[in-house]
């Protein structure tokens, strides 16, 4: 079973592939084959997950008012699947406005902690490692960009004088940003193909040892 | 009741998770937890919505003999094989003694993920880098100072990460090779930058959400 599962994934790893010579039958089979598969598996997994570890083991046992608090859970699941057909449709916006609430509430609070306190935190305080004129200029430098990137996002005044050369040291490092994330991403796709690569010739082929 | 249930709802169920970040006891602790649960499976019926819909629009394409119909038919076969091996092996597997997962080695719903979804989605992934370099030898010109930086900047992170970068380098004193270049600039001016993008993403969803709560921002109810 292992050595046929092996001779499948090369089939259809070289299906993906082949769409770099052209758009081509492989390549829409594997593509509709990974659309089928990846939804069957969030399918199945969210079921295991949630529906039957919360609410399927959350109410053996549990006292009647949990009982009821997690039953209005599953209508308002039911009610989300109401999208299906046009004339209830409307009734999938109460379990939407629940996700969007608690989005709303939770992201709101970690992330203005995590993202913008902490983040002001590590730019204004010095690091106990810094030890060389090196790490001094990298603090300030990190303080600068982060200050003059921060300016460039700030709209409600025009970017002229002081103020907009700040804004367009900003840019130079927003773009310096931009270009590393770039080649980062660039990177970190080589590295998935050359993993499907070293699959095909050493797994598949056995020709890398 | 079309928009004010629903913009009541995200009032109440907002207001409790951002209240119980401040006061983490009772009520607000306990509520926050099993909203917690409300969340999860609220959000599997939206994966099974999504699921059930992807099957309606591929059996309609199979009814009315689109051009395309036979990947509608490799959508479903493929759809349903993997939805029963992970209910028939996650059933069995509740009941063995001793109890196993759907996700053990071993199992149908693993070897079809290990071989099938690993394989595809890795490779599909994969196949990105080659649009994303196509892409960027087009639209890459140093036309102007903010252009250059971005493009020096891709170029040593993208040879910083290679072997070669720091071959044709290495006559230059430690730390100065490309991969002392790549590493310099991602943790410092990338550092700088990504903290300037994270803080403004920061202060505009708390801003966001705070209109979502107060019931402001109402677009996610639809144009009805």
């Amino acid at each position: 079973m292992e050595q046929f599962g092996i001779w499948l994934a090369a089939l259809l790893t070289i299906g993906i592939i082949s769409f770099l010579y052209k758009d081509n039958i492989l390549y829409k089979a594997c593509e509709a084959i990974f659309v089928g598969v990846s939804a069957g598996y969030w399918f199945v997994t969210y079921f295991w997950d949630n529906l039957y570890r919360k609410f399927y083991l959350g109410i053996q046992g549990a006292e009647l008012s949990d009982q009821i608090f997690l039953w209005m859970a599953v209508a308002l699941g039911v009610m989300m699947l109401t999208r299906l057909f046009d004339k209830i449709g409307w009734l999938s916006r109460w379990p939407l406005a629940f996700i969007i609430g608690a989005t709303a509430g939770l992201y709101m609070m970690t992330y203005f902690v995590s993202n913008a306190f902490v983040q002001i935190g590590a730019t204004i305080t010095p690091p106990p490692s810094m030890e060389t004129i090196g790490d001094k200029i990298s603090f300030v430098l990190i303080a600068i960009g982060t200050f003059c990137g921060l300016i460039y996002f700030f709209f409600s005044k025009e970017h002229k004088g002081a103020f907009g050369g700040a804004a367009k040291v900003g840019i130079w490092f927003l773009m310096v940003t931009f270009g590393a994330s770039f080649g980062y991403t660039v990177m970190s796709r080589m590295s998935l193909m050359l993993g499907r690569f070293d699959f095909l010739f050493g797994e598949w082929l056995g020709l890398i040892k | 009741m079309r928009r004010e249930i629903p913009i009541a709802i995200t009032f109440i169920v907002g207001v409790v998770f951002a209240v119980s970040y401040f006061i983490p006891r009772e009520p607000f602790s306990e509520f926050e937890s099993q909203f917690g649960d409300w969340f999860g499976i609220i959000a599997a019926f939206a994966i099974w919505l999504g699921a059930m819909n992807l099957m309606k629009i591929s059996i309609v394409k199979i009814g009315r003999k689109s051009p395309d119909y036979f990947y509608s038919i490799l959508i479903i076969v493929s759809f349903l094989m993997i939805v029963f091996f992970g209910f028939f092996e996650g059933y069995k597997g509740i009941y063995a003694d001793p109890q196993f997962s759907y996700r053990d080695a071993g199992t149908g719903f693993n070897w079809i993920y290990e071989y099938i979804y690993s394989s595809l989605s890795a490779t599909m992934f994969a196949l990105l880098a080659f649009f994303v370099a196509s892409a960027s030898y087009r639209a890459f010109r140093a036309r102007n100072l903010e252009a250059t930086l971005l493009l020096i900047s891709a170029f040593f992170v993208m040879f910083g990460r290679v072997p070669i970068g720091d071959m044709l380098t290495g006559w230059l004193p430690d730390g100065y090779t490309m991969s002392g270049w790549a590493n310099w600039i991602m943790s410092v001016p990338n550092t700088a930058g990504q903290r300037a993008i994270m803080i403004g993403i920061a202060l505009g969803l708390v801003s966001t959400s705070l209109r979502i709560i107060l019931g402001l921002e109402r677009s996610y109810l639809g144009g009805e």
